[in-house]
């Protein structure tokens, strides 16, 4: 834990940031504190189209379970996998920061940013296809299925927009990390963003058998 | 309360007003005093814009028959009037003015947990506020404040530009509940139990959760909106599959709790109020703190008794009737405690207290008019008529803004170390009085008499109440302008400096000078007992 005592920037150039109004266990814990309320915030934002989903599923199933067949599941495996590493080494970002590592944190960041690039890309290749075969939006079949395609696309189109604040906040902390920033003393960016990077995670483990499995 | 440490400098003649000057301290400060001010500042401007939609509305309803505006530009109006009221000003309301100046105050901290994050969300509010100006400006939303699909699918009109704007104010309202929550749970001083907290900060704890889980779901909802608009997307066009009942769920789902961020900070204004000018301890600390949280609670599980008449089934219709009789045991708990608080007390009537009272009385009213409209048989005649339009005005202005009103006049002198002149403020209170129950009282006759809401005429059977309404609705507005003008005249003008304790009040806000300095105390205090100690010390169990 960080356990600063007087520490200030000039200081202890890798201690806790010297806040006027908190002590810095106090700004520790307040921070992952928010972060969590924050991911509460979004669990709701995704949990309305989780709702819309199954209520329109439960609604036009047979439509439904074609239209989940046409999705590339494999693509979408693919890019669990992907993501399901990117978290891993977000994870050992923490770690390492625990310890010091900056060097390590910020080779483990940049990978993590790279799965993420990686997820991007394959997300890219799926749309391209649903493009050219005009289940795009404003495709002329983009109503065969009554409201799969739409939900599809808000779905997976909204995560992606997560997957991009992700690596933005992901690419800060590596920019920090690169200054030497962390210590046993103070990790608090590496940990509040890996918990953001864990949750645009598990969305889509939530999302992937959803959509392309269980159709 | 004994507080057992010194506090602010006395005599001292900074504070946090005065201790840097120039538009650019008070536009990059992160201290919650100060973005507490920027708020009131632009909260005022909307109160006066959604005002003058009101008077336009009612000047339209004067009369039977069509006087300054078509049926269209009528829509326009009172879409207006509803979008600026609520997502301009009693939303953000009273946690974003009084809730950001006393959180810490009231808890010894020296600001919040996120001071910056605190300007983030004034910045936000001010973006959402600038589009929500472009949609009125380019092409005024017709819909109503509720945004029904599918016409709000198909008009013409700047829905993108007014939801964006609700999207983009959505989040300024989660990171000031997510702040504040942070704040209550890391930063009070020492010696400050929950069960000491003050109940305004029990209520700013309960309106926050809501704030951070129901905001997100009317973002959502009203993003899929503009997907619709935008890309064609369908979820709530029922032409290609989509369901606008279930736009009217998603909506909802917010939109009732919302009203419970609008009304449990003035229950916590008002639970400060009348223990001071009643010289009694509140009554029943503990029952108003598990009061707050259910209201909170229950208010989750009521939504869709706004949909009774929308095609809802039997089931669903008795359940949200039920679970909507249920929520007003706790507000009238609440009730209860405030009237067995003043009984027996020593009362001084000064302007405060004539507002929270006042609020009793109001919202008394208001939540019984509720029980009539949860009732499913009866809400199938009343729904959609005037009956709905006074119950919500009763609960959002007789409560909401009579508690954002009576707050400003409580806590005027430490926030601005001056006094206000008492004469004015009781006759502007009075003109509001008179002129909300002229403008609303009748209103609940017109409802039961049938008259439908959103229509710019109306029979000539309905012209009389219409015509008192509409007289009721100036006298109102010129209240109010008084009210604030005298509010605003003293901050700029008044010589009377206000003590640090004019009042005699306990908690800790009156432990700092008048304004607070910048810092709010030069030393964390530390506190033994709970600040309700009034009058008699009473041996008590918490």
């Amino acid at each position: 834990m960080s356990h600063g005592e007087h520490a200030s920037v000039l200081d202890d150039p890798q201690g806790p940031p010297h806040v006027h109004h908190m002590d810095p266990p106090t700004a520790y814990h307040a921070a992952k504190f928010g972060m969590w309320l924050f991911l509460a915030t979004e669990l709701l934002l995704f949990g309305v189209m989780f709702a819309a989903f199954a209520i329109f599923r439960w609604k036009y199933f047979e439509e439904f379970h074609k239209a989940s067949k046409h999705l590339n599941w494999k693509l979408g495996a693919a890019n669990t996998a992907v993501l399901l590493t990117s978290s891993y080494f977000a994870a050992m970002a923490v770690d390492h920061a625990q310890h010091g590592r900056n060097k390590k944190v910020l080779s483990s960041l940049l990978i993590t940013i790279g799965c993420a690039v990686g997820f991007l890309v394959i997300k890219t290749i799926e749309y391209s296809e649903k493009y050219h075969h005009g289940y795009f939006p404003g495709g002329e079949n983009f109503h065969e299925y009554k409201t799969f395609l739409p939900l599809y696309f808000c779905m997976t189109g909204i995560h992606a927009l997560h997957v991009i604040i992700g690596m933005v906040l992901l690419g800060w902390v590596a920019s920090l990390a690169a200054k030497n920033r962390f210590s046993e003393r103070y990790y608090t960016p590496v940990e509040v963003g890996a918990l953001y990077w864990h949750l645009v995670d598990l969305i889509w483990i939530y999302l992937f058998p959803l959509l392309y499995l269980v159709g | 309360m004994t507080a057992v440490s010194a506090t602010a400098t006395e005599g001292s003649n900074t504070n946090y007003i005065n201790c840097e000057r120039g538009i650019w301290s008070w536009l990059t400060t992160v201290d919650h005093k100060r973005i507490a001010l920027m708020y009131l500042f632009t909260l005022t401007l909307f109160f006066f814009a959604g005002g003058i939609a009101a008077l336009a509305v009612r000047t339209e309803l004067a009369f039977p028959g069509g006087q300054i505006m078509s049926a269209d530009t009528y829509n326009r109006w009172f879409t207006a009037h509803g979008v600026i009221m609520i997502f301009l000003f009693i939303v953000p309301g009273i946690p974003a003015v009084m809730g950001n100046f006393l959180l810490p105050l009231m808890i010894g901290a020296y600001d919040v947990a996120f001071p910056k994050l605190n300007l983030l969300s004034l910045y936000v509010y001010w973006l959402g506020s600038l589009m929500a100006l472009v949609s009125l400006g380019i092409h005024p939303v017709d819909t109503g404040w509720t945004f029904y699909a599918p016409y709000s699918i198909k008009t013409g009109s700047a829905v993108v530009w007014m939801t964006g704007a609700a999207f983009v104010l959505g989040f300024s309202s989660i990171l000031t509940g997510l702040n504040f929550i942070v704040t209550i749970h890391k930063l009070r001083c020492p010696g400050m139990t929950w069960l000491r907290l003050p109940v305004f900060v029990w209520a700013l704890y309960a309106t926050s959760a809501i704030q951070v889980l129901a905001t997100p779901v009317v973002g959502m909802t009203l993003m899929l909106l503009i997907f619709e608009r935008a890309f064609g997307v369908c979820v709530f066009n029922p032409t290609c599959g989509g369901d606008p009942v279930l736009y009217e769920h998603f909506f909802w789902f917010y939109s009732h709790p919302v009203v419970y961020i609008m009304v449990l900070p003035a229950f916590g204004v008002i639970g400060e109020i009348l223990p001071v000018f009643s010289r009694k301890p509140l009554f029943g600390y503990k029952a108003v703190v598990i009061s707050s949280v259910g209201i909170a609670a229950v208010g989750f599980v009521v939504w869709a008794h706004h949909m009774l008449v929308s095609g809802i089934s039997d089931f669903s219709a008795q359940f949200f009737s039920i679970a909507t009789f249920l929520v007003a045991i706790p507000t009238a708990v609440k009730v209860f405690n405030w009237v067995s608080t003043m009984y027996k007390g020593s009362i001084s009537f000064s302007t405060p207290m004539l507002y929270a009272m006042s609020f009793v009385f109001l919202f008394m009213i208001a939540g019984t008019t509720g029980i009539y409209l949860a009732a499913v048989a009866v809400d199938v005649f009343y729904h959609d008529t005037y009956f709905v339009v006074a119950h919500f005005h009763y609960t959002i202005q007789g409560g909401a803004v009579i508690g954002l009103i009576a707050a400003l006049h409580y806590w005027f002198p430490k926030m601005f170390g001056r006094m206000y002149n008492d004469l004015v403020s009781r006759v502007a209170w009075f003109l509001v009085m008179l002129g909300f129950n002229l403008t609303f009282l009748p209103q609940f006759v017109l409802g039961m008499q049938g008259m439908p809401r959103r229509y710019y005429d109306y029979l000539p059977q309905f012209a009389n109440l219409h015509l008192a309404s509409t007289i009721g609705a100036y006298i109102n507005a010129f209240g109010y302008s008084l009210a604030i003008l005298n509010l605003f005249w003293a901050m700029a003008f008044s010589k009377k400096l206000a003590p640090k304790n004019p009042y005699d009040a306990l908690g800790l806000e009156w432990r700092t000078q008048s304004p607070p300095i910048k810092d709010n105390f030069d030393v964390i205090p530390t506190v033994d007992d709970g600040p309700y100690a009034y009058g008699k010390p009473v041996a008590t169990s918490h």
